[in-house]
């Protein structure tokens, strides 16, 4: 293993103790723990990470953290996972990384022919070509240059992730001073406190900085405050994590990337914050110079960060290129860690003197009023040309391998953004800071425009104590640690410097490949809307969602507009801050547990019966059929139909909606209810009733029995069972609340055992039990009670397949007892288990409804020939009036019939649409249901035609995919028009 | 007005792209108009378009309180299709699919209609229903959208999880080969530099506080932030805000405002590329030519003007991608935002002269983005003729005068 | 992922509600003696306001109540002190 070249010999919060081996590119380099990959990749002087989205341009590392543009690369080998970025992934043991986006390599990158027709694509240039012959001609080619890292190609099975929900009375996004004096402040008070911070280590700039506090190196007092906040039992601490989202309601959202527990790669919380303190700090904005991308160019703060913190020389001569005066700080550390320091180029004509002065005393020279005007070297910097901005003609080339860039700093407004608020133009600190803040967050430090430590850990005690104060802890702003005079932070603007002469691209945004150019050709075509510039360029748009770039590009547009950055406008930031794996989102949720089904007692039966088990509406998991070996899917359900007109079956009907209604006026709800009239019914029995929504459209429909003078049961259908329920509610509890009575639904409270067919009542009996099923005894809707193989029943006579049909309801926990028991009393009587299919084809047969089939939405009673059921005495009833209304126009509608095809065993798709005559053109209805019927010999069909009833034995013309089929129309029932069985 | 081709780039090259003009016109606001259409979206600035070309109407001011395609237009999905289920749907979407497949060369500008195709992945015996139902309804009116077999699913979506031992297993599939994507922007751009061509002028930042009418209750004009502006006729073109707007005149009507919200991922390599629809599982998602991922799911429960991202929407729909693509489970979430779509009482549009004299609407669009062209055209003839053109004839206001509803449960793709 | 607030059980968790849409005037009892146009703008207008709005949260899975309550569809924010159950 090679000694890293750049690697400082003392310093850095890396631990020398741990060295690290990696691949990149497969290169075998090494690195320590502590590392992240781009400071490791430094200490080994590789600046060549990867190549850009559009131009396939060298890239290198840019910042130290999330406002890297560049060091985006690809995880290999188990952890295949596309776009890390370099800057923020730790360094581990066997870590393989490769660049995205070049073939074959960065160094040599085919794609970097886009550069050769670079002056063929300016922002745009797709709008204005590729139309002829046609888009789909190009398409595939620009598609093949798309993306950058790749996804996996097989899903990676051991990898896990979690979702932790999490409650906290102050939750503290940043552990840079002002974060951690907030935490403090508030734990000390006794509130919860959540302290979330996405670097890899605590401290925040107090890592990069050189700094003192109370006379000892920052970051004793980083580790002491961090120690005190771990002991304290109600304080929680991620580092390595971010906060992403930050919602309505102070719901937020962290992503953490380096959970304790290794077998957990990232775990996603959801967190109700009482109080939030953003404490997230700024990010320093690079400056826009002809290839002011090259790799080797960085922001000062990012190179300050990487000697400091990592102890790795960024470069061995470096220039500095500022328009403010934080980088006079960074050029010392840099200057201290034996980086040669070629020139520091101040943008401004009279930086301040003393800052000056002191880089005099070490020998370092101060180009006042200059700029960096080119940079050269590929792929990595070689030297600069800079120039006076009086006259940038007049250009000067200093040889160097690191520029190091500050072009100001902006206030990491972003979750103060997603959260509601606005950030407003700072005229003095020419960048966007927060204004108002509509939920219960407060902020401390950089975030604010405040720049300087005192400030910083001022504030955030501050913070943490009016945080905890509002969430009901009595604070008090804890006393700072000693820290230097603040210095003062003055910047003057410069968004861009274009010299004259030779067209050189000069990036705003590094990530989308956005250069001046672009800017200004969007402006010159009339996209001077900021959004429109942004859309136009796709400024913005990258994987850094402009972090680094956008308040460049609000400056540089308002500059060539000649007007105030902040009357240009700001971005609205949306989630996330910083990317997030889908997965972690997901976490558990997939798998075993999406799309839970509803099962019911008898479920697991059905299935160990052999069942094709299938969601058949509102989640419920039932069985179609239940096929025996060798059987087809036809054979199996004509079987089951047989037994129910033959002999005898029993079905599932556990899933059924039921609802008790109770209370003296429970009556006069149901009147209201249904579209027919209730009271006259005696206790004991049941009556059909059909229930429309207020715009005279039928919702559902079913069977109700008094079951009390004051008590029913109404039954609804499985689909329909929440809209019911949901309209029950609404009116007992908001619409009508004088009526007294009270709505509880049961169906899972009963499961239901229906035995239907001319033996059900031989079934029941040998099965035993106490109730008299003599029909004169027990009619035709009407219920009992008693038991039936020894457990307390309720059974009703109602029908779905028009044969003698016994609903047997027991108590949930009974179901699986009475299906079995009245299984093993059928055997000698035939008895087969029925799924939905042939319940589907028994009820078509009956001309039954359905919901779904027949009730799609459109239809009232009078279109499903069901007239008589619209109570025309009643005063009202929901959908009275919108029934009144549309049936008023006398206008023709789609009307219930049924169908009778002259081939008898002609079937059509269920949906098949008919049309006059048969032609392709506007429909005149549709097929709702077609079925072969075993008891009829032949197929049967029901449908909704328009004027339908009018048009009994008339020739209609159905079109199913491919042909076109002739039927006659027919009434919409085939089987027992009389009803004799049922009743039986 | 330059025309746009690979000869007037190679020429602009030359000149460094100083040489490009202005794509539209900041003309000054004029007391007064023919027609003055509130709204520069995409079906506002269609309209206009459409009046010029169409029925030589070129005395017109869009205006726009933002930026040109700011609303809905720029934050849709892009998805276009007409796999309705009513035959007033399908004849009007489908024609809207024909004019797209003409308009870039229509409107000189490459709006990228991808007819990348659209499948949807079935996994219940519901859904089946319902999508062979609307599949026949399709034949009827010449469009394609028909039923495919599983296998047929998983060889145009090869990357769908094998999810036959799941919750819910693949039974089925529909496709609509020519449903595909277009450049959001671009259409509107395209639209709004072609009806500028014309003649027609674009006010931006220009918001309508107030609809004047006649003692007689005709419409006489807008009052906006920069004066008065008079007109003969208005069009009400402000999807998600035409409540707020049409209440100017005194209207009210039969729509609710809702946050639809969808999402991207970083861009990675093409591995999707057709649009794929999981109704059953909620969740749709295709694949940019950048590389991104593009999906989105269901709306929020309640009523909103917010425009933001829901967590529980985002959690829900980002389970179903996973579980339907857990080779994504890598990949990252880069951008979240919310727009906010209308809903009438049966989920169809409503373009529509309105019983104030003068005054025309076009609203209740939930996916209208794929009715740009067949909507503008549309409400340019309504708004020239006083009368509906045959394909919006259903979509007129007085359908609810008897509750005479359209209902369309095609509207909603992802369920 | 906001919180409700049921004037039974204090702030809850949304995915305890369902949204039952906007809360209109209480259905009359007697729909038949009300103009055709009043009954339809019941039916079907909404008052769909960007702004403060009163609507029914049902708490479906939780205690069961079904109450209006105010509500901004800017913010999404409850108004404090606004809701109201029957009994």
């Amino acid at each position: 293993m090679s000694a890293e070249a750049m690697r400082l010999s003392q310093g850095g919060v890396i631990d020398r103790s741990r060295p690290l081996r990696f691949r990149f590119n497969g290169a075998e380099l090494s690195g320590f723990a502590g590392d992240t990959l781009a400071s490791a990749l430094l200490a080994n002087d590789v600046h060549l990470v990867g190549r850009s989205f559009k131009y396939h341009r060298p890239r290198g590392i840019l910042g130290a953290g999330y406002e890297d543009t560049g060091a985006l690369v690809q995880l290999v080998g188990t952890e295949d996972a596309p776009n890390r970025l370099a800057t923020r992934l730790p360094l581990r043991e066997g870590l393989a990384a490769k660049s995205v986006n070049c073939w074959p390599g960065p160094r040599f990158d085919l794609g970097a022919a886009a550069q050769l027709v670079a002056r063929l694509l300016p922002a745009g240039f797709y709008y204005k070509t590729f139309m002829w012959p046609h888009w789909h001609a190009f398409e595939p080619f620009i598609r093949r240059a798309a993306g950058l890292g790749t996804a996996p190609r097989r899903a990676p099975v051991d990898l896990h992730y979690e979702n932790r929900n999490h409650h906290c009375d102050v939750l503290v996004a940043g552990a840079g001073p002002a974060g951690l004096m907030a935490a403090l402040t508030a734990a000390r008070a006794g509130a919860r406190v959540l302290l979330v911070d996405d670097g890899l280590a605590p401290g925040g700039r107090l890592l990069a900085e050189c700094t003192m506090l109370d006379d000892r190196p920052a970051l004793e007092w980083v580790a002491r405050t961090v120690a005190e906040l771990d002991a304290m039992p109600g304080v929680v601490r991620l580092q390595d994590a971010s906060v992403w989202a930050y919602h309505e309601h102070n719901f937020l959202n962290v992503v953490e990337r380096s959970p304790r527990q290794k077998w957990i790669a990232q775990r996603n919380w959801k967190i109700r914050a009482g109080q939030v303190v953003l404490a997230t700090g700024a990010l320093e904005r690079p400056l826009v110079f002809p290839n002011n991308d090259r790799p080797g160019v960085m922001l000062a703060s990012a190179a300050q960060c990487f000697v400091n913190a990592y102890a790795v020389r960024p470069g061995r001569r470096a220039v500095l290129f500022t328009n403010n005066d934080s980088a006079y700080a960074a050029v010392l550390d840099l200057a201290d860690a034996g980086v040669e320091i070629m020139a520091l180029v101040d943008a401004r004509t009279d930086p301040p003197a003393e800052l000056v002065a002191r880089l005099g005393g070490r020998g370092i020279e101060a180009l006042a009023g200059h700029a960096v005007v080119d940079v050269g070297g590929a792929p990595r910097v070689h030297d600069v040309d800079v120039a006076p901005l009086a006259d940038l003609s007049a250009r000067r080339r200093i040889p160097c391998d690191l520029v190091c860039l500050s072009g100001g700093w902006n206030p990491t407004v972003h979750l103060l953004s997603q959260s509601g608020g606005r950030p407003r133009w700072a005229e003095s600190l020419q960048t966007f800071v927060p204004d108002a803040m509509p939920q219960r967050t407060h902020l401390a430090g950089a975030v604010t425009g405040a720049f300087d430590l005192a400030s910083c850990l001022r504030q955030g005690a501050a913070a943490g104590a009016t945080a905890a104060l509002a969430a009901g802890f009595a604070a008090t702003p804890l006393a700072c640690p000693a820290q230097a005079p603040a210095e003062p932070y003055r910047i003057t603007p410069l968004w861009f410097v274009a010299p004259p002469g030779r067209r050189t691209k000069a990036f705003v945004d590094l990530q989308s490949d956005v250069t001046l150019d672009d800017l200004r050709l969007a402006i010159r075509e009339g996209f001077s809307a900021i959004e429109h510039v942004k859309r136009f360029t796709t400024a913005g748009m990258g994987v850094d969602q402009g972090k680094t770039g956008n308040v460049n590009v609000i400056g540089a547009v308002a500059d060539v507009l000649g007007r105030r950055p902040g009357d240009i406008g700001t971005t609205t930031f949306r989630p996330p801050y910083v990317p997030v794996e889908f997965g972690a989102i997901a976490a558990k949720r997939p798998g075993p547990l999406v799309f839970l089904y509803r099962r019911t007692p008898m479920t697991k039966w059905h299935e160990k019966a052999g069942a094709v088990m299938y969601e058949a509406g509102a989640r419920w998991r039932r069985p179609g059929y239940y096929p025996r070996s060798g059987e087809t899917m036809q054979q199996a359900i004509d079987r089951e139909c047989c037994a129910v007109r033959k002999a005898v079956g029993i079905y599932d009907g556990s899933p059924l909606g039921k609802f008790e209604i109770a209370g003296p006026d429970a009556v006069r709800f149901l009147d209201l209810m249904y579209t027919n009239a209730w009271g006259d019914l005696a206790v004991g029995h049941g009556r059909y009733g059909m229930m429309l929504s207020d715009d005279g459209l039928v919702l559902d429909d079913g069977v109700s029995f008094r079951t009390g003078e004051d008590r029913w049961l109404m039954m609804s259908s499985t689909g329909g069972a929440d809209a019911v329920y949901q309209r029950l509610e609404q009116y007992t509890q908001l619409e009508w609340p004088e009526l007294r009575v009270v709505v509880t639904p049961v169906t899972t409270q009963w499961a239901n055992a229906t035995v239907c067919g001319p033996l059900a009542r031989e079934v029941l009996r040998k099965a035993g039990t106490d109730v008299d099923l003599d029909p004169r005894a027990f009619p035709f809707m009407t219920f009992r009670e008693g038991k039936v193989a020894g457990l307390p029943t309720r059974i009703y006579r109602v029908t779905y397949t028009g044969e003698l049909s016994f609903e047997v309801n027991v108590a949930g926990r009974h179901g699986l007892a009475l299906w079995q028991a009245l299984m093993d009393a059928g055997r000698e009587f035939g008895i087969e288990p029925v799924g939905s299919e042939a319940n589907h084809v028994l009820r078509v047969e009956k001309g039954f409804l359905s919901l779904g089939h027949e009730v799609d939405g459109t239809t009232d009673p009078y279109d499903l020939g069901m007239g008589w059921i619209v109570g025309k005495s009643k005063s009202d009833f929901i959908g009275k009036r919108a029934l009144q209304i549309r049936r008023g126009q006398g206008t023709a509608r789609r009307e219930l019939v049924g169908f009778q095809f002259d081939d008898g065993t002609t079937l059509v798709p269920e949906g098949s649409p008919i049309t006059p005559g048969g032609a392709q053109g506007d429909s005149e209805g549709y097929v709702s249901a077609c079925v072969w019927s075993e008891a009829l010999g032949r197929t049967a069909a029901l449908g909704l035609l328009l004027d339908g009833r009018r048009r009994f034995g008339e020739r209609i013309w159905i079109r199913p995919p491919g042909r076109v089929v002739a039927a006659t129309v027919v009434k919409p029932a085939f089987y027992d028009l009389g009803g004799q069985r049922m009743r039986g | 007005m330059q025309r746009y081709s690979i000869f007037s780039l190679l020429r602009n090259a030359l000149s460094y792209h100083e040489g490009w003009e202005r794509a539209w016109r900041a003309p000054e606001l004029k007391p007064a108009y023919d027609v003055v259409i509130i709204g520069a979206g995409g079906h506002g600035l269609a309209c206009a378009y459409y009046l010029a070309r169409d029925h030589g109407i070129t005395n017109v001011a869009v205006l726009e309180r933002g930026w040109l395609g700011g609303g809905n237009t720029g934050r849709n999905t892009t998805t276009i299709r007409s796999n309705y289920l009513r035959d007033e749907s399908i004849k009007f979407f489908d024609a809207s699919v024909q004019l797209y497949e003409e308009l870039s060369r229509e409107l000189n500008i490459n709006i990228m209609f991808s007819q990348r195709s659209q499948v949807d992945v079935i996994q219940t015996w519901p859904k089946l229903r319902d999508l062979r139902r609307r599949s026949m309804a399709s034949e009827l009116q010449g469009a394609d959208y028909r039923l495919i077999s599983t296998e047929e699913v998983y060889r145009r979506i090869p990357i769908l999880a094998d999810l036959q031992r799941s919750r819910l297993p693949v039974i089925g599939g529909a496709v609509q080969e020519r449903a595909g994507v277009a450049r959001h922007d671009a259409i509107a751009w395209g639209y709004a530099r072609q009806a500028d061509a014309a003649g027609v002028e674009i006010h931006q930042n220009t918001e309508v506080t107030g609809i004047a009418r006649s003692p007689r209750g005709e419409v006489t004009g807008v009052e906006t932030n920069r004066g008065a502006v008079r007109a003969g006729k208005v069009a009400i073109v402000v999807a998600g805000n035409t409540t707020q707007v049409a209440a100017m005149a005194e209207l009210r009507l039969p729509i609710q405002s809702y946050n639809l919200q969808a999402f991207v991922s970083e861009p990675i390599k093409p591995v999707v590329h057709v649009q794929v629809n999981c109704p059953d599982a909620g969740m749709y998602v295709s694949q940019s030519d950048k590389g991104e991922l593009l999906a989105g799911g269901a709306i929020d429960q309640a009523s909103s003007f917010r425009q933001t991202p829901r967590y529980s929407v985002l959690e829900d729909a980002v389970t179903a991608l996973i579980e339907m693509f857990p080779i994504f489970r890598r990949v990252k979430l880069m951008r979240q935002w919310g727009g906010t779509i209308e809903f009438a009482y049966d989920a169809s549009p409503i373009i529509s002269k309105t019983p104030v004299p003068g005054l025309y609407v076009s609203c209740g669009w939930w996916g209208g983005f794929k009715a740009i062209p067949i909507g503008g055209r549309t409400l340019a003839y309504t708004v020239a003729r006083d009368e509906p053109h045959p394909l919006n004839a259903p979509y007129s206001l007085q359908r609810f005068d008897r509750l005479n509803f359209l209902m369309e449960p095609g509207t909603v793709t992802n369920r | 992922m906001h919180l409700v607030p049921c004037p039974w059980c204090g702030e809850r968790h949304e995915s305890e509600f369902a949204y039952a849409g906007e809360k209109k005037s209480p259905r009359p009892l007697d729909a038949g003696s009300l103009a055709d146009d009043v009954w339809i703008d019941y039916v079907i207008g909404r008052a769909n306001p960007r702004g403060v709005t009163r609507e029914k949260w049902w708490h479906v899975r939780g205690c069961g109540l079904m109450f209006s309550i105010e509500r901004d569809t800017r913010s999404h924010e409850f108004v404090a002190g606004s809701a109201e159950a029957p009994r």
